[in-house]
């Protein structure tokens, strides 16, 4: 994993003096709310409906077990003793004291961490692979790009005023898992034929209130033309994207504007600028970054196990949780883990203080005291031992972080909603519990099989529901909190956006209709296809029917 | 009295800022085509404006950019003697300047660049397009909503004089300056990236 030098470690005890130099004016009145409020969004720092909210950075999603114990103390200390893991790999304080909060990022800094660009309209932390490194399908180990990446975007001086945020997604693999068509920039390493990696360029998909899949301006890139050639995309967007809307000052916005051939005509034009320049990453450069990527000192192992296979046959429990959270790995005898915070009941993603200890033993007794936070808000132990896997999972059990329901429908992705977020049209984390109430039966869960559901509490969609195969959206009507259900969305190397079925909801129809969903997919589905498949081949229209069909008086219902 | 800083020191602010003349209304603020500052949704002053711009007579003047297009042939001798200098507003394009000049914006003794609000920063890539497209190499100096929260940034992408709003305290605007020791990336200040200083250097255990 990436570990700090002098450099990094100056870097981030700077900005905590001059974050706290901000704070402190602005709690002296000298520094107007209005002008504290980007400085302290750059720092991570919202103000929310209770409390302010504090992201913390996870750069690319990496942990190690020592930052884990550190986010722990901290959430007990300075908060209510559980954090929560969100789609951008990041954790979030849900109740800091604003005077607390440069001491908060002064203790981070301890650990190599802070919470720099985690908001505002700047580049935001680059997410990638929860697999990276350990994958089998992997083409190209996506974190040395990404480190490269956060260096050039910490602090970068052209760009920390864009007209908007800035989100920037890497994946290095066949099976995209990093949702690049759905980011301001998307970038998939792969190979030619004589092994150079090369970079497609993907820039103007995003979700929020006008989802758009990203458009390829580039489609082989060679990586060491990166920050030269991002600087010449954020260039063009810094100068001629919107300012004077919000809701169209993301990139995509400009990109359809005027069209994908001439963006990329004008960043190329742009690039030539600086192509070649200082900027360009050396091979060393990359070798260092990659240095710090090393696979870890693991012992080679055998392929199979004797002790694994007999508790794999034995005992049910542990079958079931193997074949949902277990994935199998680029080295014989070794397996990659995730750890479900999707416990059924408790909002999706939230892990206390205790939980984060006891990950982070488990980090350092099972995986080489590192982990991964996924944007499906899991967390990953990258590399366990097969033969360790029954032991690993009786503690997780312990822990209740052994729900063996990842991929499944339970396994939802949801924002904070109207519980946490002044912005929200309508709560989500009681309806993703309502659904797994209703879900709670495993061997019915299993019998649907892959499913993701997303829920998100308004249109700003940061519970990803356009790419949920389904997905739920908070609206508001006539004050009241009403749902929006959509079919067909996916992220991976299909993604799509969702198509709404029709008229909105109450909140307690939820459950039922998800349910009528479900069953309306078992009774036409073929042995092999998941939701998504029999969605895609049937289309909406016979799901419409079934879950509005029964009554009529749904449809006088509209304008959801 | 706004403060003026170039390099790090308080300095005397011997050139008069020019604004144009409230127009009453926005004009030609339009839609469409793939005209850039209309893309963004920005007003342009129409001539008429423009042509009201009181420039005085003598002394060293900062013009904005829309009365220099229309007048720099007049303004030629005032130009060779020094008096001259034109601000950008931060949606304006640097080209327009370069064009008029015939490339060489070292003609200029000064260009100001406006932030209009300190949110607003297409200025930054303004300098950085100044200093290293055009080799821009006299003073670049940063207008309007300039706090000291920006100083670091301003410096990096080239300007290096700030006339501060009005409520801000010179000696921790210098002092924003240095925020940071060793940044990251590189920009108009050819800062070498880290990595490569790194090279050679042992990678910590
Ligand atoms: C509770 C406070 C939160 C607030 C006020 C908030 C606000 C917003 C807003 C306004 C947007 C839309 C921006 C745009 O369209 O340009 C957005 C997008 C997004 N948010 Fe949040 N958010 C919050 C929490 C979260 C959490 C907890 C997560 C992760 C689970 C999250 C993940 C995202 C993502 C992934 C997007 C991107 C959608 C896109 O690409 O357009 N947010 N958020
Ligand atoms: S989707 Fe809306 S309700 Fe949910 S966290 Fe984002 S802004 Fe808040």
């Amino acid at each position: 994993m990436y570990r700090y030098d002098d450099y990094d470690r100056a870097l981030v005890i700077e900005r905590v003096a001059q974050y706290r130099d901000q704070l402190q004016r602005n709690l002296a009145g000298e520094l107007s709310d209005d002008e504290f409020r980007p400085l302290r969004l750059q720092n991570g720092l919202y103000i929310q409906r209770h409390a302010p909210m504090l992201r913390i950075a996870v750069p690319y999603g990496m942990l190690a077990s020592r930052q884990l114990r550190k986010l722990a103390d901290i959430a007990r200390r300075y908060d209510r003793e559980y954090g929560h893991f969100t789609t951008r790999q990041n954790l979030q304080l849900n109740w800091p004291k604003l005077e607390d909060t440069a001491d908060i990022l002064a203790e981070l800094a301890t650990v190599e961490m802070h919470a720099i660009q985690t908001s505002g309209n700047c580049i935001r932390n680059i997410t990638t692979d929860p697999f990276a490194g350990v994958a089998p399908d992997e083409i190209v180990d996506p974190r040395p790009y990404c480190e490269v990446l956060r260096q050039w975007s910490t602090f970068h001086p052209e760009f920390a005023f864009l007209p908007r945020k800035f989100k920037i997604a890497v994946s290095g693999t066949v099976e995209d898992r990093a949702v690049t068509y759905a980011h301001d920039v998307g970038l998939q390493l792969y190979r030619d034929d004589q092994g150079e990696v090369l970079v497609r360029v993907i820039v103007g998909g995003g979700m929020g209130r006008t989802p758009i899949l990203g458009s390829v301006i580039h489609d082989a890139l060679p990586w060491r033309h990166l920050p030269t050639y991002l600087d010449a995309v954020l260039r063009v967007y810094n100068r001629y994207g919107r300012r004077d809307n919000a809701y169209k000052a993301r990139i995509k916005i400009l990109v359809k504007a005027i069209g994908a051939e001439e963006f990329a005509r004008q960043v190329n034009e742009e690039w030539q600028l600086e192509r070649d320049g200082i900027a360009t990453v050396t091979d060393e450069e990359l070798e260092l970054a990659a240095a710090a990527f090393q696979d870890p000192d693991a012992p080679a192992r055998p392929a199979r196990d004797a002790g694994f296979d007999e508790k794999l046959a034995g005992d049910r429990a542990f079958a079931r949780w193997v074949s949902r959270c277990v994935r199998a790995h680029k080295r014989p005898g070794y397996r990659s883990v995730t750890l479900s915070l999707k416990p059924h009941g408790l909002p999706p993603g939230d892990i206390t203080s205790d939980q984060m200890d006891a990950v982070a033993d488990l980090a350092d007794r099972y995986s080489f005291g590192e982990l991964r936070v996924t944007h499906e808000q899991n967390l990953v132990l990258a590399d366990v031992p097969l033969a360790d896997l029954y032991a690993l999972w009786q503690e997780a059990r312990k822990h209740n972080l052994a729900t063996p329901n990842i991929g499944l429908l339970t396994d939802m992705i949801c924002c904070p909603g109207g519980d946490f977020c002044s912005l929200a049209n309508a709560k989500s984390i009681p309806i993703a519990q309502a659904i797994q109430a209703e879900f709670d039966d495993l061997d019915y869960l299993y019998d649907i099989g892959d499913l993701e559901l997303n829920i998100s509490g308004c249109m700003n969609s940061c519970g990803h529901h356009h790419v949920g195969h389904i997905g739920i959206l908070g609206v508001d009507k006539a004050g009241s909190e009403w749902y929006q259900v959509s079919i067909g969305g996916a992220q991976g190397n299909t993604t799509s956006l969702g198509d709404v079925i029709g008229p909105s909801f109450a909140a307690d129809e939820v459950p039922g209709v998800v349910k009528k969903l479900i069953e309306t997919y078992v009774s036409a589905r073929t042995p092999e296809e998941r939701f998504l498949d029999t969605v895609r081949r049937l289309g909406v229209a016979p799901f419409k029917a079934r879950v509005y069909g029964e009554s009529s008086k749904k449809a006088e219902v509209t304008h959801g | 009295m706004a403060d003026l800083i170039r390099g790090e020191a308080l300095a005397q602010n011997e050139w008069t800022w020019v604004k144009l003349p409230d127009s009453g209304e926005p004009v030609r603020k339009s839609a469409g085509k793939v005209v850039l500052f209309k893309l963004t949704g920005e007003p342009a002053a129409a001539d008429d404006v423009i042509d009201r711009c009181e420039v005085p007579a003598t002394g060293k003047v900062l013009i904005p950019l829309s009365v220099w297009l229309r007048r720099h042939e007049a303004l030629a001798a005032r130009v060779a003697a020094g008096e001259i200098g034109v601000w950008l507003d931060s949606h304006e394009e640097p080209t327009e300047l370069a064009d008029s000049l015939g490339g060489d914006l070292n003609r200029l003794p000064l260009i100001g660049v406006n932030f209009p609000k300190f949110i607003d920063g297409r200025g930054f890539s303004v300098g950085f397009i100044l200093r290293s497209r055009y080799g821009y190499r006299n003073e670049m100096r940063a207008l309007g909503d300039v706090l000291r929260d920006q100083m670091f940034f301003f410096r990096r992408t080239g300007f290096d004089a700030y006339l501060l709003r009005a409520d801000q305290k010179p000696e921790r605007c210098i002092a924003a300056l240095n925020d940071f020791s060793t940044p990251y990336q590189t920009s108009t200040d050819g800062n070498v990236p880290v990595f490569r200083r790194r090279i050679g250097q042992k990678v910590p255990a």
